[in-house]
């Protein structure tokens, strides 16, 4: 198995997390086959396994093989979800341009990514797209819905580019801070955890939810299914986090709390703001699962707040 | 050879382009012709438009497709006019008069063709739809047994309106209706074409544009 891993150029406890990935899917798919064969109502069920299968199949493909091709991959999440951002706000006309601007800043992101060019990564965006999208809509002249278009325009670029290119980062930063499990393991780390606490949180809400956290926002959201979602999180990353990551068991446990405290708090913040548009998924990108902004908003917290602290803490 | 060529066309930087750059969002596909005679009737807002409608055909079913077309728009250059009748396969209508316009469509009706049609005549403002114009209707009084599907599409007029050369992606949305059957008169057939129109608009749910 090793000799596999190494002629994939993958390491070893990454190599290993993802066979048990694929070990938790074949899991999942016989449990939904048994279920369906007992006569019970799967379909939704199936459409998202399905999907699940597809979406762990690119990722471990495309992220963990070769890295060119891993910061493409990576961009590509982070452009087609500020696409269905942008397909889903009101839009000015005069704004055309602003908009290509904007995706146009996804492969520089990325770019700085790939470099590991921690200055220009943390400042393309928050300082020079911010101040250069506003400067644009002002030459075009039109000022009526100015101040709206900024607001909704930036925040846009930001929920969907800065904060989903953290996982670029701790991929293409993380080899020297990390060198058994590499990049990879920092972000395997971060994605499986963030992904398993929202199946866990939905499960746990499934199962005993019954207090409503935001019945506003997001009425499916219970303290049960938040608070049994971080508890699993924690044990799991507790678990995992040694193998993959420079933390030792009690880092990686608090680390797994965060991931998914922050990705709870992703996850109400988009749903707040479609409930604002008043539209129930972002796209239909992803079957069983509604867009691909559906699918990466708890990744839109937990991303950023997880790479700063693991910035903070062990970063040299 | 040019076939082929279109072939590629499509299979390639089409399908990129409308499936992977752009997005469309798509509802009631199994709806849209298997085997020709066809005719689709769409709302027209962009050049992406036509292209759009093929990408979402299977590659056999090209050499049927004929988006039906204004010659005087198309055929105005020399390299246009190739483009258009090759590569996109357009059917030309000549707008001026003279000849029986329906011909073309109704001779490439009986040899199998699925008809792409744009009643509103031009892509207009875009993102509103215009009045449908009669000509549909004498087509399918002519072949009152080929099936018409109505297709709504949205956002295209957002991705490249009509003038300007400026692409910006936006995910579209592309409405397939159920058939509509010709109802005996041009009349009452234009007032269900639009009826179906305005019911598959209704289904969706678009951001304010202005």
């Amino acid at each position: 198995m090793s000799a596999l891993a190494q002629w994939l150029n993958v390491p070893l406890p990454v190599f290993i997390a993802i066979l048990a990935v694929y070990g938790i899917l074949i899991f999942a798919s016989l449990f939904i086959r048994i279920l369906r064969a007992r006569g019970v109502e799967a379909g939704e069920l199936l459409a998202r396994t399905r999907s699940w299968w597809v979406m762990v199949s690119l990722f471990t493909v495309a992220v963990f093989l070769y890295r060119p091709a891993s910061a493409i991959f990576l961009g590509l999440i982070s452009y087609l979800a500020l696409k269905e951002y942008f397909s889903i706000i009101p839009t000015r006309k005069i704004d055309r341009v602003v908009v290509l601007l904007a995706y146009l800043a996804v492969p520089v992101q990325f770019w700085f990514a790939y470099r590991n060019d921690y200055g220009l990564f943390s400042v393309f965006i928050p300082v020079w797209m911010f101040l250069a999208l506003p400067t644009v809509m002002a030459i075009k002249g039109e000022t009526a819905g100015y101040l709206k278009s900024v607001g909704i325009m930036s925040w846009g670029l930001m929920m969907t580019v800065f904060t989903l290119s953290h996982m670029a980062y701790l991929l293409f930063s993380g080899d020297q801070v990390n060198p058994v499990a590499k990049g990879a393991g920092l972000l395997f780390f971060l994605v499986f955890v963030a992904q398993f606490n929202d199946v866990a949180q939905f499960t746990w809400g499934k199962l005993f939810g019954r207090h409503k956290i935001t019945p506003q926002v997001s009425p499916k959201k219970t303290w049960e299914g938040f608070l049994g979602g971080v508890a699993t999180s924690i044990v799991v990353a507790g678990l995992i986090g040694p193998f993959l990551t420079p933390m030792d068991w009690r880092w990686a446990a608090l680390s797994g709390g965060i991931i998914a405290v922050a990705g709870f708090l992703g996850d109400i913040t988009e749903s707040a703001f479609k409930r604002d548009l008043g539209v129930k998924d972002a796209g239909s990108l992803i079957p069983g699962h509604g867009g691909i902004l559906d699918r990466v908003d708890s990744l839109t917290y937990a991303a950023p707040v997880f790479t700063h602290f693991l910035r903070y803490f062990f970063y040299p | 050879m040019i076939a082929l060529l279109r072939r590629l066309f499509f299979a390639g930087p089409v399908r990129l382009l409308i499936l992977l750059i752009m997005g469309l969002n798509v509802r009631g596909r199994d709806r849209l012709p298997a085997s020709g005679p066809a005719i689709i009737v769409a709302n027209h807002n962009s050049h992406l438009d036509t292209l759009t409608l093929i990408s979402l055909m299977p590659p056999a079913l090209l050499p049927r497709l004929r988006p039906v077309a204004a010659l005087d728009y198309f055929l105005k250059n020399r390299v246009l006019a190739w483009f258009a009748l090759n590569i996109i396969g357009i059917l030309p209508i000549d707008r001026a008069g003279g000849a029986n316009p329906l011909t073309g469509s109704n001779r490439a009706l009986a040899e199998g063709s699925i008809l792409i049609l744009y009643p509103e005549g031009s892509r207009g403002l875009p993102e509103q739809r215009s009045a449908f114009k009669r000509g549909v209707a004498l087509l399918v009084k002519e072949n009152p047994a080929v099936p018409v599907i109505p297709v709504f599409m949205h956002g295209l007029g957002k991705a490249l309106p009509k003038g300007t050369k400026l692409f910006v992606p936006f995910v579209c949305d592309v409405f397939v209706g159920a058939p509509v059957p010709w109802t005996g008169d041009a009349r009452s057939y234009m007032a269900a074409l639009t009826a179906a129109m305005d019911g598959l608009e209704a289904e969706g749910h678009f951001p304010p544009w202005e």
